[in-house]
């Protein structure tokens, strides 16, 4: 058979199926579908038996109307969320501090005995010891137990069957910022990690809709970054206020930059959805599962391995190479200074128009691997900058004081203001993703262009959004 | 279900046949694919069989992607492929694209259809458009432990009758039935199990007319070719990508005695 027969005859089949086509009419395809409904009702009718009453599904149906409910879905979901961050905060404090006594407390100074003894020369010891490991050792120590106590409980609420009765409520929210209503159960992982929750976005089919929830991911304020919230919150916020309600007032503006996040969320999808990625929200039928009982150490097992220690692989690769920069721009002097220093200078002027220091910059950009080394990061380059004498453990070397009181007398020497500490939560909220997130949304999405995009947009908002707070309240402070 | 303990000498509860492969599938003998409605515990039962750990959750759309892993049981190898969860085949989401083209295109050896035993009728759906396309096919009741919780009886007999394919009733959350399974799943990929799959039965003659009329055409361009009524009725349905396919010839590429060996690249999604 030559090849144009063969494309001939194929040309055929196809206009004969177009012709019998208008033949069998407009119903067509519903004739189809329901024939095959009609067999498959009937073969139910034949070998199921339904014997007296429901059983266990009327229960799944009172839940279900509580959980999904008009007035008490909202409340219900928030109270889980907030009981699962308090568990996840709470509980890591303890594993954080035992981990830290021993890879910060015990293990570094042992290996700088060990590089003194071996008489290996200074720099290369702070690059290697003070910079690449301890950059390390921070970020497991505070990052292990919060996503090993998250994901869990997290991964728990999806094998009970709640996490569909999330999506189902902030659906019709999702929908009207023309986003898809499963972003919620992406946004949810986010408060957990961007990373997880980038990779989380998978579950949306659309193309459009899966990039909306990528980008705007970021917004959900990750575990790395609560407790620079909670940290910032109580010695700014708290101090303001009479001492009775101080613990009250901040764990408020936590909540509030946490709210702010999903308003935002939601404000930047209907805005990408109206914009670049213009269309409209895809519809889907999402099955509300039986509640089930969740099988607790498989839960575990998988949890750990497919999330946290995932999560925690591409942090630590991440954090050694910033761990080294932090030192070394630290450490190298251009004539009196060091490059932290200079840069500090130079950016100062520019930083303060939004109310922040060109500390702040310079930690946000070094300690890019992690949310959770910014506040080391900025006491360290504190200490440096303002030359403080008996604080912090010497240049380049990242640490973190018990006492809160500690910590705000640094930062009041530093030049902070209660302005500071509020640019400094609204701009941790909105600035770029940390490089694991940068790096997981380019492998999920292959594309440079909206990597940079997911990157640069959250800056330019918190840019923005400090610097009409800074306006706003030289305004009205006069 | 009923006691298992009392059948040790079957050959079927010989664990010993079985050895998970994880991800190491060289060299195999059969290809098995995971199909069935979202949320109905595929992944555990791929789980199950592999020993692999895929994430499972209680909430449709986990499986993303498409999932593998492999086992030996009775000497022979087998590549299990984990198929994205979904409510039909006529290919109007990611999903359904990549679950139907495997089940076309990849020719599995045996599709598992796993169905959830309380809500059968809406997943038999699926399964009937499964057995449209193919012809062998093992139907894993799963979940039977809630339909014994909420008081729902099955008939596997007469449903197995019905559809023309082994039925096996399983709990996989608590392994239970995943024997019997890989026995059937071995009997249907070995021939020693003939399927008779059910076809639609309470379609109009007019429209069995014009179906057997483009299947006639279909046969002769492509001997072989194991479901030309399937095929003929989505060309008469205006199904793009089947008319893709017969246009490429890549429909040409499909029969029977190359099953489950042919490797195309329709399955990648990612985006």
């Amino acid at each position: 058979m030559d090849p144009l027969n063969t494309d001939l005859k194929k040309e055929q089949i196809l206009s004969a199926a177009n012709t019998i086509r208008w033949d069998l009419g407009m119903d067509f395809h519903d004739t189809v579908i329901e024939s095959i409904y009609e067999d498959a009702s009937r073969i139910a009718r034949k070998s199921v038996k339904q014997k007296g009453d429901k059983g266990a599904y009327s229960m799944d149906l009172k839940i279900d109307r509580i959980v999904t409910s008009k007035w008490l879905g909202f409340p219900l979901m928030f109270v889980m969320l907030a009981v699962v961050f308090w568990l996840t905060i709470a509980g890591a404090n303890y594993p954080s501090a035992m981990l830290s006594a021993f890879l910060i407390d015990y293990l570094h100074p042992v290996l700088n005995h060990a590089a003194a003894s071996i008489q290996m020369p200074w720099w290369l010891a702070g690059v290697l010891i003070d910079g690449a490991y301890l950059s390390m050792a921070w970020v497991i120590s505070v990052m292990l137990p919060p996503m090993a106590i998250f994901f869990p409980l997290f991964t728990l609420l999806e094998d009970l069957g709640y996490l569909p009765r999330v999506a189902f409520n902030m659906d019709s929210l999702f929908r009207k910022a023309g986003a898809h209503g499963k972003q919620a159960l992406s946004m949810s992982m986010g408060f957990g990690c961007n990373a997880a929750g980038v990779i989380a976005a998978r579950v949306i089919d659309s193309p459009r809709e899966r990039l909306i929830a990528i980008i705007t991911n970021n917004f959900s304020l990750c575990n790395g970054r609560w407790p620079t919230q909670i940290l910032i919150a109580t010695i700014f916020i708290g101090s303001v206020v009479p001492a009775q309600i101080a613990g009250l007032a901040s764990a408020g503006a936590v909540v509030f930059v946490a709210v702010l996040g999903i308003v935002f969320s939601l404000v930047v999808s209907w805005g990408l959805s109206k914009s670049v990625l213009r269309g409209e929200a895809s519809a889907f039928s999402l099955e509300l599962p039986p509640y089930r009982p969740p099988r607790i150490l498989q839960t575990i097992y998988t949890s750990m391995i497919d999330r946290t220690i995932f999560v925690l692989w591409r942090a630590i690769v991440f954090a050694i190479p910033a761990g080294i920069v932090i030192w070394l721009v630290a450490n190298i002097h251009i004539g009196d200074l060091s490059i932290a220093q200079h840069f500090i200078d130079w950016s100062n002027p520019f930083a303060l128009v939004f109310g922040l220091n060109g500390v702040i910059l310079l930690a946000y950009i070094i300690a890019i691997p992690a949310n959770e080394i910014v506040i080391p990061t900025i006491l360290m380059l504190t200490v440096l900058n303002s030359g403080l004498s008996g604080m912090g453990a010497g240049s380049g070397v990242m640490f973190e004081l018990d006492s809160t009181a500690d910590t705000a007398s640094i930062l009041h020497a530093g030049g902070w203001t209660l302005l500071t500490g509020v640019n400094l939560m609204l701009f941790s909220l909105l600035h770029n993703p940390c490089s694991t997130t940068i790096y997981t949304i380019y492998k999920e999405t292959n594309s440079v262009k909206w990597t940079v995009i997911s990157t640069f947009l959250p800056i330019l908002l918190g840019l923005a959004v400090c610097f009409f707070t800074t306006q706003i309240w030289f305004m009205i402070m006069g | 279900m009923s006691p298992m303990n009392n059948c040790e000498t079957c050959p079927v509860h010989n664990k010993a046949n079985l050895i998970k492969l994880g991800l190491n599938m060289e060299q195999v003998d059969f290809v098995v694919a995971m199909a069935g409605n979202p949320n109905t515990g595929k992944s555990t039962v791929f789980n199950n069989l592999t020993g692999l750990r895929q994430h499972t959750g209680n909430w449709p759309g986990k499986t993303v992607s498409r999932a593998e892993g492999g086992y030996v049981y009775n000497e022979k190898r087998y590549k299990v492929v984990d198929l994205p969860g979904t409510y039909s085949l006529l290919s109007t989401s990611t999903d359904e694209e990549v679950a139907r083209n495997f089940i076309l295109f990849g020719q599995p050896d045996v599709t598992v259809i796993v169905v959830d035993a309380t809500r059968l009728e809406r997943n038999l759906n699926l399964t009937l458009q499964i057995l449209e396309i193919t012809d062998r096919a093992v139907l894993c009741l799963n979940l039977m432990d809630e339909a014994q919780r909420n008081n729902i009886e099955i008939d596997e007999r007469t449903l197995s009758k019905e559809l023309g394919i082994p039925v096996i009733p399983s709990a996989a959350r608590r392994k239970q039935g995943m024997n019997e399974l890989l026995n059937a799943i071995e009997e249907v990929a070995t021939g020693k199990f003939v399927c008779r799959p059910h076809r639609i039965k309470s379609r109009s003659s007019k429209i069995n007319h014009a179906i057997a009329e483009i299947a006639a055409k279909l046969e002769a361009q492509f001997p072989g070719l194991p479901n030309t009524n399937w095929v003929a009725l989505r060309l008469l349905e205006g199904d793009n990508s089947i008319i893709e396919a017969v246009r490429s010839g890549e429909l040409g590429h499909i029969n029977a005695s190359e099953s489950g060996k042919i490797n195309t690249g329709v399955l990648t999604i990612d985006a």
